[in-house]
Formats: C-alpha cells, sequence, structure tokens
C-alpha cells in the first residue's frame, strides 16, 4: 500500500470540519513550527524535504523562500496558487474541496516561515463554490487561535483572505496572478525583478501552488529529513495525480514517486486499466502542455527502461522521446481518439488563454489554431505541417511568460510522433471524417513487449 | 438606478479592508462578481457604479471586465450552460451534449432562449476534467452529463423558475 501524506485523511467523515480535523491529529504541525521552531529553521526542514513546485515548474520550495527579500520595514505576502486552469488537471481542487484545513494549516506555517501577515488564496473563479468551503475552515481556524492576532502567544499575525479569479489560464502565471490581484488584467510581468523583491504591491511575494503548501504539513510532523526518504531521488515526497481520459477509474490519486507508469494506468489502486477493454493509444502525463507521449515510449524509456511517474523519469529523454510531471494533469486517450483534433483543442485553449501581449504568442496560437482545425476537418495540405512545425518554434523562447512554449510544445510533440496521422488526414480528407486513423505502428506497449 | 443594497455594500467594506491602505483597487473582481451577482450582467452604467465605489477611473473597470471570460457584458438567460469542449471533455463526448443541447434548446453557443431562460455558451476547461463531459451552471458544476442528464436539468430549470414566479 503506498504512502499517502496528503490525502491519507481525505475520506475521514466529517474531514472538512475542524472538530474531526483536529481530532484526527490536525493543526499539531503548526503547534510544532510556532512553538518550537524559528522561521529559518522552517525554510531549513523545507529544504531538507527536497520539496518542489506542484503548480508544474518543479523548483525547489525550501530555495525559493529562501530567496525572498527581507527589506526593512516592508511586509512580505504568502500567495497560494489555486488557480488551477491547465487542461487535464483538477488535484488542487480535490485537495480544497475534501480536506480544506490541510490547506490552511500549510498556509498558517508558510506565513510564519516567510513572515507574511496578510496571506491570500487566488482561485479560479470558476471554483465558485470553494470558497465557501475555505472561508469556512480559515473561521473555524481563527475561532480555535490559529489565525488572528498573536497566534499561540508567539507575537505572530496571520490572516488569510480568499480571492477569486474571474476566468483566465494566464493568472496562474505568478506575475499575472500578481496583477490580478492587484485588480488588473493578468498580463505577466517582465522578469526581473522576481516576485520574492516585487510582488504584490511591490512588496516581496511568494507565490505558491495548493498542494505545495498543504505539503508542508507533512514535512513538519516527519521532519524535512524524513520527507526525504519517501519517493526516489530529487523526486521526494508524494504527488497527487489527476487521471482522466479513457481509463476505468478518473479522479485524483496520491502516489509516491516510485510506481511505474505501466502501474499506474493498469493497477486497480489507479487507473484501474483503459475503459471499454480498448487499447492505450496516447498519454499527456503532466497537463496539457507538457508533450503527448506515444503508447511505445510511454512505458519504457528510448533507452528500453522502464519509465516511472517522477519528475526525472518522465522527462527522460528530452522532448525528443520524454515527457514532464508538470502539474500531474494525466490525460489518456485510447485507440479510438483521434491526435490530430485532441490538439486542435489544446491549440484552441491556448490561443483563447494568450493574454496578448507578445505576437508571437498572440499570432502564433491563432495560426496555430486555424491550421489544425483546417487539418482536422479535410482541408489541409501536406505544407501545413511544416508551417505549424515552423510557428511552433518561433514561439518558443519569444515570448514575455512560458504561456508561449506551453501552447507550442504540445503541438511540436504531437506532429514529432504522430507525423503520420496529420499526413494521412491530409491525404485523406473525406475518410478521416469519418473514421479515427487508429493505432497504427504506435501499438499499444503491452503488445509490443508480448 | 445602479446601486448595491446595504448587505452588499457592507461586503464591499469588508472585502476593502482585506488590502493595505489606498489598495482598494484589489478589490475590483470581487466587487465585479457581486455586481454580477446583483444584476446579472455588467452594464456600463454598473461599472461605473463600481469604479465609484472604488474610487478608480471607469476605464480601470472596463478594462479588467473585458479580460476575463467569467464577466457578462451582455444580459444572459435565467440560467446559463456552460460547457467544456477542451481535450479531456472532448474525447468524452462534449461535442454531443453541445449539439444536443443546441437542437433541444434551438440555440448556438453565445445565444440566448426567446424566453430568456437558457443562454449556451462553450467555455475551456474547468478542472473537471475526470468527471467529463461537464458544464458550469451558476455557482455549481454538472458533472458526468448524458442526454438524459441534460433532459433533466432542463426540466429542473424549468420547474425552478416555474415555481419562483
Ligand atoms: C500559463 C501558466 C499557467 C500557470 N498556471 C498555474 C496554476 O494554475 N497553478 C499553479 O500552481 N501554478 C501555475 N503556473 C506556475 C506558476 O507560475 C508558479 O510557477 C507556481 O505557482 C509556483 O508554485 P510552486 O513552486 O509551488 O509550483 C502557471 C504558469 C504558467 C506559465
Ligand atoms: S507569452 Fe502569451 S500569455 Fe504570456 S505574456 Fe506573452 S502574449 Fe501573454
Ligand atoms: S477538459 Fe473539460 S473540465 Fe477539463
Amino acid at each position: 500500500m503506498a504512502v499517502k501524506l496528503l490525502l491519507e485523511k481525505a475520506h475521514v467523515e466529517g474531514i472538512r470540519t475542524y472538530d474531526v480535523y483536529r481530532r484526527e491529529g490536525g493543526y499539531r504541525a503548526v503547534e510544532k513550527a510556532l512553538k518550537s521552531m524559528s522561521p529559518e529553521a522552517i525554510v531549513e526542514e523545507v529544504k531538507k524535504s527536497g520539496l518542489r513546485g506542484r503548480g508544474g515548474a518543479g523548483f525547489p520550495t525550501g530555495m525559493k523562500w529562501s530567496f525572498i527579500a527581507k527589506p526593512e520595514g516592508v511586509p512580505r505576502h504568502l500567495v497560494c496558487n489555486a488557480d488551477e486552469s491547465e487542461p487535464g488537471t483538477f488535484k488542487d481542487r480535490y485537495l480544497m474541496e475534501f480536506i480544506p484545513h490541510l490547506l490552511i494549516e500549510g498556509l498558517i506555517i508558510s506565513s510564519f516561515a516567510l513572515g507574511s501577515n496578510a496571506t491570500y488564496i487566488y482561485i479560479r473563479g470558476e471554483y465558485a463554490w470553494i470558497p465557501d468551503i475555505l472561508e469556512q475552515a480559515i473561521a473555524e481556524a481563527k475561532a480555535n487561535g490559529w489565525l488572528g492576532k498573536n497566534i499561540l502567544g508567539t507575537g505572530f499575525d496571520c490572516e488569510i483572505y480568499v480571492q477569486r479569479g474571474a476566468g483566465a489560464y494566464i493568472c496562474g502565471e505568478e506575475t499575472a496572478l500578481i496583477e490580478s490581484l492587484e485588480g488588473k488584467r493578468g498580463n505577466p510581468r517582465i522578469k526581473p525583478p522576481f516576485p520574492a523583491v516585487k510582488g504584490v504591491w511591490d512588496r516581496p511575494t511568494v507565490v505558491n501552488n495548493v498542494e505545495t503548501l498543504a505539503a508542508v504539513v507533512p514535512i513538519i510532523n516527519l521532519t524535512g529529513e524524513e520527507y526525504a526518504k519517501i519517493g526516489v531521488g530529487r523526486s521526494t515526497g508524494t504527488k497527487l495525480i489527476s487521471a482522466c481520459g479513457n481509463i476505468n477509474k478518473p479522479g485524483v490519486y496520491e502516489i509516491d514517486m516510485t510506481i511505474s507508469v505501466e502501474e499506474f494506468i493498469y493497477s486497480d489502486e489507479y487507473c484501474g486499466g483503459i475503459a471499454n477493454g480498448k487499447r492505450l493509444k496516447a498519454c499527456i502525463p503532466g497537463g496539457s502542455s507538457v508533450p503527448i507521449l506515444p503508447a511505445n515510449l510511454l512505458f519504457k524509456t528510448a533507452k528500453g527502461e522502464t519509465r516511472y511517474m517522477n519528475y526525472e523519469s518522465l522527462s527522460d529523454g528530452g522532448f525528443a522521446t520524454g515527457s514532464m510531471m508538470g502539474s500531474g494533469g494525466f490525460i489518456v486517450l485510447d485507440e479510438d481518439q483521434c491526435v490530430v483534433k485532441h490538439t486542435y483543442t489544446l491549440a484552441r485553449f491556448y490561443r483563447h488563454e494568450s493574454c496578448g501581449q507578445c505576437s508571437p504568442c498572440r499570432e502564433g496560437t491563432g495560426w496555430m489554431e486555424k491550421i489544425l482545425k483546417n487539418i482536422d476537418t479535410g482541408k489541409g495540405k501536406m505544407s501545413d505541417i511544416d508551417l505549424l512545425w515552423d510557428i511552433q518554434r518561433k514561439i518558443e523562447g519569444n515570448t514575455i511568460c512560458p504561456l508561449g512554449d506551453a501552447a507550442a510544445w504540445p503541438v511540436a510533440a504531437a506532429i514529432r510522433h504522430f507525423r503520420d496521422e496529420f499526413e494521412w488526414h491530409v491525404l485523406n480528407p473525406e475518410e478521416s471524417q469519418v473514421r479515427n486513423f487508429g493505432l497504427a505502428h504506435y501499438a499499444d506497449a503491452r503488445e509490443v513487449v508480448a | 438606478m445602479t446601486k448595491f443594497s446595504d448587505e452588499k455594500l457592507a461586503k464591499v467594506q469588508e472585502i476593502i479592508a482585506r488590502y493595505p491602505d489606498g489598495k482598494q483597487k484589489s478589490a475590483l473582481l470581487p466587487v465585479l462578481h457581486l455586481a454580477q451577482e446583483e444584476f446579472g450582467w455588467l452594464s456600463s452604467d454598473t461599472m461605473d457604479y463600481v469604479a465609484s465605489l472604488l474610487s478608480i477611473e471607469p476605464i480601470e473597470v472596463y478594462e479588467v471586465a473585458t479580460f476575463y471570460s467569467m464577466y457578462n457584458l451582455q444580459p444572459v438567460g435565467r440560467y446559463t450552460f456552460e460547457v467544456c469542449q477542451t481535450g479531456p471533455c472532448m474525447i468524452k463526448g462534449s461535442d454531443d451534449i453541445i449539439s444536443y443541447i443546441e437542437q433541444k434548446l434551438n440555440i448556438k453557443p453565445g445565444q440566448t432562449t426567446e424566453d430568456g431562460m437558457f443562454t449556451l455558451k462553450t467555455v475551456e476547461c474547468l478542472g473537471a476534467c475526470g468527471y467529463a463531459p461537464m458544464m458550469q451552471m451558476g455557482k455549481f458544476y454538472k458533472e458526468h452529463l448524458t442526454k438524459e442528464k441534460v433532459d433533466a436539468i432542463i426540466d429542473e430549470c424549468r420547474k425552478t423558475a416555474a415555481a419562483n414566479n
């Protein structure tokens, strides 16, 4: 049975309420941290844990915290990124909905470590019912002395506020989020200055993902050193994976990062195999921005080694033959799915979400959407495939924020691994409207092995 | 005249108090949500009113209201169906759900039924990909949609509306 650090108690009856959460051992970590540790010691513990940001980029959290500037007399802020809008990703929602006090507990400890007296949770506007759940948890925590003035007699004051976004994927990017929190359009800022120096209201700011901040609780309870023993290599601790697509058991799973991709898909403990007895065609393992992998590169790396559900193994082979852990949004496509159409919907998504500040992103995402739509609907030309390749290359690396890259990568990977499917669409404009390409030579890896 | 109830005005003050002095513009997104709740959509009068509440220029409100997809800049029906059409929902049949609703209500995405009851919109990933196909209806999500479920939702809406009229 796998170790569970975040969701172990998520289904205890009534765990949303303070009393049950507390009875199950909740707020012990706050007690330990605030009463027996200094802010610096907490940062040190998080460094030792090896925790990496769970929002997508995987940057070491302890290191990020140690960069926060501490100019005399200037308040600092912690902002929790609950914008969760990367297609395929719905893990933060699960955590906030089912075990909200875990996040609040993590926020109190992290606010203490960073010196934030006013901490904000920026949540995507569409999750319109979750702020009520969080505000209820905050009120209970406050009523029980874990928030407010002079918490546990330490002299530390802290308030947590929930701020709703209003429908914009780009506000998940940390500088766009800060702009939005200031009441502006979500246009990413040019870095530097980094938020750690000049963030919200020009004050030093740390932005972290929901899951990252919740993971601080087990780190304090276990110690950083013990936390780091779970998992493998630089993939320490546990990771929430939201699994969707053509699988038997879509949902949110907490994994320790030693299991293989094959086990994750086929084990009854996780996805439970491909639905309706179909065969596996492809998978986007870390949210819509990361490269899609055909089945034959999913279970084994190009070197023929088993691929595991962790940062290093998922990216083994780079973009040529690997992918990324990303946000943990695990999208599975069976043999009946069309890679061209799926990629088209993602291109449409990125065009819709581009803030429009940089021309390569604004124009490029529009062109990619149009060309992919043409190919998908049987109006494409062979030269369109090369044109798409060319456009995505011109976006990547030439924009203010990484949304440009995020839009380019899925298109690049789809062409890289499924070029014959694109070509088939162009060569068979009518047939491609009535049936799908199928598996072709990207046979289910299990059959290749057999 | 566009004006919040006293209760909403108190809420606005409570929201402004979350930010440092002089940073009341940070309250803009939450206050626009309140305004939309109260008035259904954001007319230019409403936006001007919000600007006056936060002591900012009307243009600062227009800029924001036009950027974020959740703000309605036109009146919408009593119930809005926002059906997700991104990849993970698409592979679970969101296209069929959208055409079924189009057919059933005789409207296209972006349109409202003549009786002002329903608006249909297509939206991008709402973070419910594992429970696809899905749509947002007001504050909540309707997940694992089927044609039968859509029928039931529409009936339910009509009944509730009739009971409240
Ligand atoms: C376009 C774009 C969207 C993003 N969306 C999110 C998001 O929804 N949630 C999130 O935590 N991080 C998101 N990020 C990453 C954030 O910029 C930032 O790296 C993250 O919140 C840092 O937290 P972490 O280190 O705990 O992961 C996004 C980045 C980009 C470029
Ligand atoms: S890359 Fe795209 S989303 Fe990011 S700042 Fe430029 S235009 Fe905006
Ligand atoms: S793709 Fe529809 S909710 Fe994510």
